[in-house]
């Protein structure tokens, strides 16, 4: 599955007669035999009944006008059409969500990806022994569980008893005991950044290290020889190898960032003001709970388009190099 | 190839400048930093599990633990309970999480196998259909889905229920084993297959005996991945399994938070982190070059 996938789907599927385009109709007509969608059917009805139908549950709702008796079925909800589309586009708390999730976004994908770039490279030059000690230490923390991870940084970040404050303290000479990191939401999304960095850079880092040992080492020498710089020899010549891993990594990163769920709801929990740290997810999640089930769908609603047209380019470049 | 490597390498081992060296050595330094940085909050939480109370709440940070420092108490604390401190129990949400893993991954691989082989071997109407639906299907946020799946499985009478849970669980990883999957079964060549029947096997057998076996490797690194999505999974138990006994260890890990308002027991949470990740890193250590591997698969030119 690594790096060896063969383009076998082809000749796999004509497994049974000569190699064949799967797309041609007349093998297919000829062909036709109930086993493979048998094969298929579990799948079909486990995703059509558990995300199909609560997708197409949930873009219904998005019409209706939900408040707390309706919702628990003591009256009916009211058709309202777009208007909780109208609502939600008019709330300035979602607009600013919305600001607040992408910019954080935007933030930690090039934090992400800049890191993850610097420790693939910094791998490729390290020894075997220094580079078996950093795929550790970047394996550690990205196997973390996303709450047991967040719960570990609250820990270094306490008001109280933190390492922060107490090397804080140490560094600058006044006393940092009794700073509520979470308390504002800039440094509130200061250490969401650090978490979700430091459990996404590992994966870029294998992933990007993982693409660069496949570089033939004549074309490095090569450019070496003819006297490029350092920087020149990773993009002009690196990088262009690795381009559409990056391209890749750089979507399911947008992907990622933007759902962050888990963490943003475990450091609202331990301080922080909920409804200046709340992200996408979250931001439905409280609209929802609190009792605006019909305005929380119209947001779904969108995050799910949002998301669908962001992971565009990922499932086209999947398709490609799968097929 | 790896001879003139290894040439290059003793040649250069014997004319390396010292310019050259120290950037080495530079490197090296980094290369030691970025360990640190990287694994010292997990140095932290190991750390912070074994302390005793007056160690953990100081204002002097215990580095390097003492000999008379080092105490099992939090562990005891918070698989125990003795004070009665936590809405939920250890036990309970360990076993809840390992029936809703293990539903969630016998399931999951199956389901997926079954899949996989008609996508990854054969021919028919719709497969391309069916390979972008769970493509895009996958894309689809949990967390815009999660309230109306907790009226969905409301109404089906499967909330606060292992199998509700595990039902969405299976849901959620099955596209991504389907897709990883087919990679493997169409890796497998068919030829091997197509010789082993002429050697006498049927159909049946040949696929049984010669191509599964080639399998295990695929059917590992999947239901590791299904294993570690329901034993993290977060969001969906959050709605979906509301009472202390129905908890999994996520929430019974989140319920320190809740449980101790102003007062956090840190030493306790550092130790319940602990017991929740260790079977993730494990699981992760065996698997780790495929974790890459898989949803880049074939991104490398050259």
């Amino acid at each position: 599955m690594s790096t060896t996938t063969p383009p076998a789907v082809q000749t796999a599927g004509a497994s049974r007669m000569p190699p064949v385009d799967v797309t041609d109709r007349k093998y297919n007509k000829k062909r036709r035999q109930p086993l493979p969608y048998l094969l298929l059917l579990p799948t079909v009805v486990i995703l059509l009944v558990m995300l199909g139908y609560p997708v197409v549950t949930m873009i219904i709702n998005s019409f209706y006008k939900y408040d707390r008796g309706a919702y628990i079925g003591f009256t009916e909800p009211e058709f309202v059409g777009f208007g909780n589309y109208t609502n939600v586009l008019t709330d300035s708390s979602f607009w600013l969500m919305l600001f607040r999730s992408f910019l954080f976004m935007i933030v930690a994908v090039l934090l992400t990806m800049a890191l993850g770039v610097l420790m693939s490279l910094l791998m490729m030059r390290l020894n075997k022994g220094i580079r078996l000690l950093v795929s550790v230490g970047l394996l550690l923390a990205w196997a973390m569980p996303a709450l047991a991870a967040t719960q570990v940084w609250a820990w270094l970040f306490d008001t109280t008893y933190g390492v922060v404050n107490w090397v804080m303290t140490r560094l600058t000479g006044s006393n940092w005991f009794g700073h509520s990191w979470l308390a504002s939401p800039l440094s509130f999304f200061t250490i969401l950044g650090i978490i979700i960095v430091w459990q996404g850079v590992p994966f870029i880092a294998f992933s990007l290290y993982a693409g660069l040992t496949q570089i033939p080492t004549e074309v490095l020498e090569a450019s070496q020889m003819d006297g490029a710089s350092p920087v020149k020899r990773f993009f002009l010549i690196m990088f262009p190898y690795v381009r559409s891993i990056f391209t890749v990594m750089v979507v399911l990163s947008i992907i990622w960032d933007l759902r962050v769920f888990a963490q943003v709801q475990a450091l609202q929990m331990v301080g922080g003001t909920a409804d200046q740290t709340s992200t996408f997810g979250v931001w439905i999640y409280r609209t929802g709970t609190g009792g605006d089930f019909g305005l929380s769908a119209a947001a779904a609603v969108i995050m799910v388009f949002v998301m669908l047209v962001i992971s565009f380019y990922y499932v086209r470049q999947t398709l490609k190099e799968g097929n | 190839m790896s001879t003139t490597m290894q040439l290059n390498a003793s040649v250069k081992k014997n004319s390396i400048p010292t310019a050259k060296r120290m950037r080495n050595l530079g490197f090296s330094v980094i290369g030691v930093i970025v360990f640190i940085c990287s694994a010292f909050p997990i140095y932290w939480m190991i750390n912070s599990s074994f302390l005793p109370y007056d160690k953990i709440r100081t204002q002097n940070p215990v580095f390097f633990p003492g000999p008379g420092d080092f105490t099992g108490g939090n562990y005891e604390k918070v698989v125990v309970d003795p004070g009665n401190i936590l809405p939920a129990k250890f036990l309970p949400a360990l076993s809840n999480s390992l029936q809703v893993t293990f539903f969630t991954l016998v399931v999951s691989l199956v389901v997926a196998f079954l899949a996989s082989v008609a996508i990854g071997r054969y021919a028919f109407k719709g497969r391309k259909g069916f390979i972008v639906a769970i493509l895009i299907v996958q894309m689809i946020p949990g967390e815009a889905l999660m309230l109306t799946l907790y009226r969905m499985m409301d109404g089906f009478h499967l909330t606060e229920n292992i199998l509700g849970l595990g039902l969405i669980y299976i849901s959620t990883v099955l596209p991504f084993t389907v897709w990883t999957l087919r990679g493997f079964v169409a890796a497998v060549p068919a030829e091997l297959e197509e010789s082993a029947m002429i050697d006498g096997c049927t159909r049946a057998s040949a696929f049984w005996r010669v191509t599964f076996p080639l399998l295990a490797p695929g059917l590992v690194s999947t239901g590791v991945f299904a294993f570690i999505q329901a034993w993290n999974e977060f969001v969906m138990a959050l709605v979906m399994m509301n009472s202390p006994e129905h908890m999994t260890l996520p929430m019974w890990l989140r319920s320190f938070l809740n449980a101790s308002k102003g007062m956090t027991d840190w030493g306790g949470m550092m130790a319940g982190s602990v017991l929740v990740s260790i079977p993730v890193v494990i699981f992760f250590l065996i698997v780790q070059g495929r974790m890459t591997g898989g949803l880049t698969a074939g991104a490398v030119k050259g």
